[in-house]
């Protein structure tokens, strides 16, 4: 087997909280509390699940935005999650980032010639000045944007435009890997499917591995090859589209998946109604993190944590039920 | 006030709105942010109204509440609840209705309740100011509605603060404010889009629940089509401050006929459809953008991104008529039945 392009091994990223004598808080914050998973070349993973799942922070340590607990990021052959800045810095143009507001994510000073501009200096891809205003040129006609546009300032743009612009300025640093998080849930339903289509037509293009973070179920179903889904900070469920969205086998994947409003009347689907909220991540429940709000959860799930199990076809999900024993979720 | 005994008033609408129009003056122009929007709400009904962003839903239902600053915006046609004309009243007879006969569930819940204020006095609130219920009495019947939107030890819960509670409880709140005076119309503009969608589906069946049991008509404002469809039973369709298309859920669901509609429906993808035999591989796009709302508009509001445009649409607006039995529709080639009125 060819080694992927990303490797992630038991990730954790705990912030420890403020307070206590001294100010060292013996509380944490388990934001991630350990994650696998690995990502090809050319292959989109989506991670979902609701907010405070630690999606975000998985992003953010990738990016090493924040230095990670404990754990490994194996980019390629080299692990980058213990390297200094310096050592880190050419790597970083392999990993770019889209984020979820167009309107706070890019410099409302700089035109847009300059944020584009900017990555292909710091990674030195730029031959010459010839070489810099050809690359500025593929880039917006990569995004569909007009070349004349190179010259105006953010805020002349609409919020799906300044999507592409924020797409451009990842695509500038020749990545492996965007990371894309939440980067079309602020946008309108027309705008929306430009941006998916643009990010789908960008990927077969240039072999992108995508990380593509979302709540947004159905957008991840129609984008995605591989999904991920997490709670309190751990993948519950791990596997290719296909089997979490027509056979899920975690609980809470089955909750999820039923509590996405379908676009047709009286369709007439049982929905699995979840109670109450989500728990502290603070203090995780013991045993199985979702046994407080799990329809099946019986005394073993209180006590001992299930590990993510394989359940066939690269499919793997951490529950104790017996996965066949589980009603089916008609999709 | 309209006498409930004559007959002809049962098919009186609950509220309805006729020709509104609703322009701000802005240093560059008037921005023309509803222009002649009609449509009615029956006692009862859920009523949803669907657009993107700049569409001029949100002002609609700000004008129903008369909430916009006059000026900047300037208010034409009429707005009229239980007979009754709204634009034509004063701050002081609009005071009585909001909260009272008509209410409102904004988006954020966290910005829209009163941080330095328990959640029971601000249920209370409007119980004493409306129904001159005491302190006691207003706090007794706080803790009945945080019962019934489902919030668990309703008696703890009312001595808290906004910030003590989780976004979705908060939003159960904000319901609880909305239904304390037991409104006959509640607006609620975005209700479930900052929460997550276990919660969402948690508010909506409370919502379904709700209406069931205390009678409110809902216009539901919303611009997720998911959501429409699990609890709208009629559908306003709005495009650059106009109304483009009208219909009961079922047919419009079914059988859209103004092509904007369409193209909103093909760049939804449903959950479950990737894995069917000839899914598409690529959303359907609406190339273009929203026209700006500062120019007059002669043809069509759409003709820009429409698929299939013509000269007559760009030159002449089309009207919103009847395409079949209560679906209408703005579009010159919209499909039209034989039955249509």
């Amino acid at each position: 087997m060819t080694t992927p392009l990303l490797a992630v091994n038991d990730l954790r990223k705990h912030f420890r909280l403020g307070g206590g004598l001294m100010g060292r808080g013996t509380r944490s914050l388990k934001a991630v509390d350990g994650v696998s998973f690995t990502l090809e070349k050319g292959e989109t993973l989506s991670l979902v699940g609701e907010s405070g799942c630690g999606k975000s922070t998985v992003a953010r340590s990738l990016m090493r935005l924040f230095p990670p607990t404990s754990g490994q990021v194996v980019l390629g052959d080299t692990r980058i999650d213990d390297l200094s800045a310096g050592a880190l810095r050419p790597l970083r143009r392999r990993i770019q980032m889209v984020f979820q507001d167009p309107f706070s994510s890019l410099n409302p000073r700089m035109r847009v010639r300059d944020i584009l501009a900017e990555p292909i200096r710091n990674f030195g891809l730029a031959k010459n000045r010839a070489d810099l205003e050809s690359r500025l040129a593929a880039l917006m006609e990569r995004v569909g944007l007009p070349r004349e546009a190179l010259s105006r300032f953010p805020h002349e743009f609409s919020g799906g435009q300044r999507q592409r612009i924020g797409i451009a300025r990842a695509l500038a640093a020749e990545p492996d890997l965007i990371i894309c998080d939440e980067a079309v849930s602020a946008l309108d339903v027309s705008v929306k499917a430009q941006i998916v289509n643009l990010l789908q037509d960008l990927q077969k293009e240039l072999d992108l591995a995508l990380l593509f973070i979302s709540h947004d179920l159905a957008i991840v179903e129609h984008m995605t090859h591989r999904v991920a889904v997490m709670y309190l900070g751990k993948i519950v469920e791990i596997g290719p589209r296909r089997q979490i969205f027509l056979a899920p086998r975690h609980p809470y994947t089955q909750a999820l998946l039923s509590a996405v409003p379908v676009p047709e009347p009286g369709a007439g689907r049982t929905r699995i109604v979840l109670r109450g909220d989500v728990p502290s991540p603070i203090n995780p429940p013991s045993g199985c993190r979702f046994h407080t709000r799990c329809p099946h959860a019986f005394d073993r799930c209180r006590i001992e944590e299930p590990l993510l199990d394989p359940v066939g076809g690269g499919h793997f999900a951490a529950c104790h039920l017996d996965g066949a024993a589980l009603p089916a979720q008609a999709a | 006030m309209p006498d409930p005994k004559d007959p002809d008033l049962k098919d009186t609408p609950l509220l309805s709105v006729e020709n509104l129009q609703v322009h701000f003056r802005t240093p560059d122009g008037v921005n023309r942010a509803v222009d002649g929007v009609s449509f009615a709400i029956r006692a009862g009904e859920t009523l949803a109204i669907v657009g993107e962003s700049g569409c001029g839903k949100s002002v609609t239902s700000m004008s129903i509440l008369r909430l916009l600053p006059e000026p900047p915006a300037r208010l034409a046609g009429a707005i009229r609840f239980e007979g009754q004309d709204l634009l034509g009243l004063s701050e002081r007879e609009m005071r009585r209705i909001r909260g009272n006969a008509i209410s409102v569930i904004f988006q954020e819940p966290m910005t829209s309740l009163n941080p330095v204020l328990t959640v029971g006095r601000q249920i209370g609130e409007t119980l004493r100011l409306h129904q001159g219920l005491s302190r006691k009495e207003a706090e007794a019947r706080a803790v009945e509605m945080l019962t019934l939107v489902g919030i668990p030890e309703p008696k703890r819960r009312v001595r808290e603060y906004p910030h003590q509670l989780s976004g979705g409880m908060r939003q159960r709140v904000m319901i609880a404010i909305a239904l304390a005076c037991s409104p006959k119309l509640l607006i609620a503009d975005e209700p479930t889009t900052a929460l997550d969608v276990t919660i969402q589906a948690q508010i909506l069946d409370l919502m379904r629940d709700l209406k069931s049991r205390v009678g409110a008509a809902i216009m539901l404002i919303t611009h997720d089509l998911g959501v429409v469809a699990e609890v709208a039973d009629r559908v306003v369709v709005m495009y650059a401050g106009r109304k483009v298309e009208e219909a009961t859920v079922r047919d419009l669901f079914r059988s859209p006929r103004h092509p904007y509609t369409r193209g909103l429906m093909g760049a939804v993808p449903r959950l479950g459809a990737a894995e069917l035999p000839g899914a598409p591989q690529r959303l359907a796009e609406i190339p273009g953008m929203v026209p700006s709302l500062k120019t007059r508009i002669d043809g069509c509001v759409f003709a820009g991104r429409c698929p299939s445009v013509t000269d007559l649409c760009r030159s002449h607006a089309p009207a919103l008529e009847p395409k079949a039995p209560g679906h209408l529709a703005a579009c010159h080639y919209a499909p039209k039945d034989a039955l249509a009125a």
